[in-house]
């Protein structure tokens, strides 16, 4: 649900590709001492104190009863941790972050991949026509503000008239039901992403070679085993790299709950996720070593699936 | 015969998904230049006449105008920091060898995978100890230093690949070293930088959760925030039109920027997607 995170990744992927090919720099210390020192400092500097030092003061607040106003603070040990343990607001967000896991990555790598195939299946060399046209309104949601897209869709799944109900001709408050408030909110998060996957996916396809496809077209392949059998099994590192973004996507979902539902979070605490939790508690409830208990928590979760998502492409890749 | 038929099956869910992306936005289009009464009793109906007036009221009474003018000075701001910083950073680290290279780099890289709201509240505490909570050059450095990992990042290869020769023909010639990453690096960098720019200028422009936390007072909201602020608002007011009008003022930007540019953009992430 991360918009443009999900762009920079990947592209400082390019980044780290081609840095890996460049050799032989055209200068070193000592004899550009002062322009690399002079160069660096400042970049380091904001960086350092804007983006490194909070990640890791984080690790210690959350081992205080630090409310983030009182000048005093105790250290607790893990006093925090065994509250989190126990926060039943906590489980309830957690849930909705692993519907997310499930639901996401499915809907919005399947939605991506059919859209592509059709846009690419046109294998005369060229796209069906029109293919970039698609490709183009697909990826426009993708740069709205999230802003934007929650509000608008706030107003989409309006009970009288919106544009949801208008099209079904119902009156369902979609977002005031605790049953389908976390599927309204699931689906703007497909709406929002899908365009990326495409975008992305068309290009891999694009590489692969004309003659592989020539071959199984002589074998007599049809559609969907040429899909399965070729396109699939060569698109898998691209895929593999589109799942890890839409799982840390899934486990922040923060905006767009907080933009669209009732509470935010409700009805019920129906549409509840971890940011929403951590964020009231700290900047509503002063309980700021709490709050970073949970975000440290949180931090475990998205490094460790990361690492089982990374390792198991390369047991697959031997 | 048979083929033409199947061929324009294709299209058939093509257009669908088009529709499913262009119908809301679309709306809000239209609804931007209804009256209430047309939004509330035919949300389908095309606009009678075209209010212009929604924008005014939206741009002027709903403080559009003043969210859109704090969003520009911040993004602005913002981006010549990043711009510039990156540049210099990328530079070194891209083409200079000295000791302590590689843990720069991956210390720029390291934040790119924690997901920014584990920041927050410690993020929060620096800027009010640096008294930068409600100031719009506080959100400028903050902007800046969060865009930066990606910047340095996406740049650093890219002044890595220059060719050699021109650099090394301006110091034989007598050029001082910040007149060579001027006047010849950075001009040769440009295509990597306007890229750049472009993914930074989005991301900016719709960022939200930062600004959230850091502009707790509403005269200095950005866009973002004011539209959601704007969204509670006027659902008490009922003033829906101008709330559409606001909505489609906050996405112009981007969507001239995206018509623009979408070129280099689905470029930079096939250079990003494929393996």
């Amino acid at each position: 649900m991360s918009s443009s995170t999900t762009a920079s990744r990947s592209l400082s992927r390019a980044g780290r590709r081609a840095r890996g090919r460049s050799r032989g720099r055209s200068g070193s210390l000592p004899r550009h001492r002062g322009l690399i020192v002079g160069f660096l400092t400042l970049p380091i500097i904001l960086y350092a104190v804007f983006v490194l030092s909070p990640y890791v003061q984080a690790i210690y607040i959350s081992l205080t009863d630090w409310t983030g106003f009182a000048r005093r603070l105790n250290f607790v040990g893990f006093e925090n941790y065994t509250r989190v343990a126990h926060d039943d607001l906590f489980w309830t967000g957690l849930k909705h972050n692993l519907v997310m896991l499930a639901v996401l990555p499915v809907l919005t790598i399947g939605l991506g991949l059919f859209f592509a195939s059709m846009l690419n299946i046109d294998r005369a060399g060229r796209g069906v026509r029109g293919s970039s046209a698609y490709k183009i309104v697909y990826f426009f949601p993708q740069v709205l503000p999230v802003a934007v897209i929650g509000v608008l869709w706030q107003f989409v799944y309006t009970p009288r008239s919106g544009l949801l109900n208008g099209l079904l001709g119902t009156h369902h408050a979609w977002l005031g039901s605790p049953d389908t408030a976390l599927a309204a909110v699931l689906a703007v998060g497909v709406w929002s992403s899908v365009g990326f996957y495409v975008v992305l996916f068309s290009a891999a396809m694009g590489a692969i070679p004309q003659e592989i496809y020539e071959a199984v077209a002589l074998d007599g392949a049809g559609r969907w085993r040429t899909f399965f059998q070729v396109t699939l099994p060569l698109l898998r590192d691209t895929v593999r790299v589109g799942l890890i973004y839409v799982s840390i996507g899934a486990l922040d979902g923060f905006a767009i709950v907080q933009l669209m539902t009732v509470g935010p979070g409700g009805p019920d605490n129906a549409t509840e996720v971890v940011g929403l939790t951590l964020y009231r508690r700290a900047f509503a409830d002063g309980q700021f070593g709490y709050a970073c208990a949970m975000g440290v928590v949180m931090l475990f979760m998205t490094l460790t699936l990361a690492v089982i998502l990374q390792s198991r492409r390369r047991e697959v890749g031997r | 015969m048979k083929r033409t038929v199947r061929r324009s099956g294709i299209h058939i869910p093509l257009l669908a998904w088009a529709t499913v992306v262009g119908l809301p936005l679309l709306w809000m289009a239209l609804s931007a230049f209804k009256n209430d009464k047309e939004i509330i009793d035919d949300p389908f109906s095309l606009p009678s006449q075209l209010h212009w007036d929604n924008f005014g009221r939206a741009w002027s009474q709903a403080s559009i105008g003043r969210y859109t003018m704090n969003t520009v000075i911040v993004v602005c701001g913002a981006l010549v920091l990043t711009m510039t910083l990156g540049a210099m950073a990328a530079y070194i680290l891209g083409r200079f060898e000295f000791r302590g290279r590689k843990i720069v780099y991956y210390g720029f890289a390291a934040s790119m995978t924690f997901p920014i709201f584990l920041a927050l509240v410690p993020l929060f505490l620096v800027a009010s100890n640096l008294h930068l909570v409600g100031t719009l050059y506080g959100l400028i450095l903050i902007y800046a230093a969060y865009a930066l990992p990606f910047t340095i990042f996406f740049l650093t290869p890219f002044f890595a690949d220059l060719p050699h020769e021109y650099a090394e023909a301006a110091r034989i010639d007598g050029a001082g070293e910040i007149g060579i990453f001027v006047r010849i690096m950075v001009p040769l960098a440009r295509p990597g930088l306007v890229s750049v720019a472009i993914f930074n200028f989005l991301g900016l422009w719709n960022q939200y959760l930062l600004p959230i936390v850091l502009m707790p007072d509403e005269k200095q909201f950005v866009l973002s925030q004011g539209l959601a602020a704007l969204a509670v608002n006027q659902g008490y007011q009922s003033d829906w039109s101008a709330l559409f009008a606001g909505l489609t003022i906050a996405v112009v930007p981007v969507l001239a920027v995206y018509i623009f540019s979408h070129r280099t953009i689905q470029a930079g992430l096939t250079a990003g997607g494929l393996r």
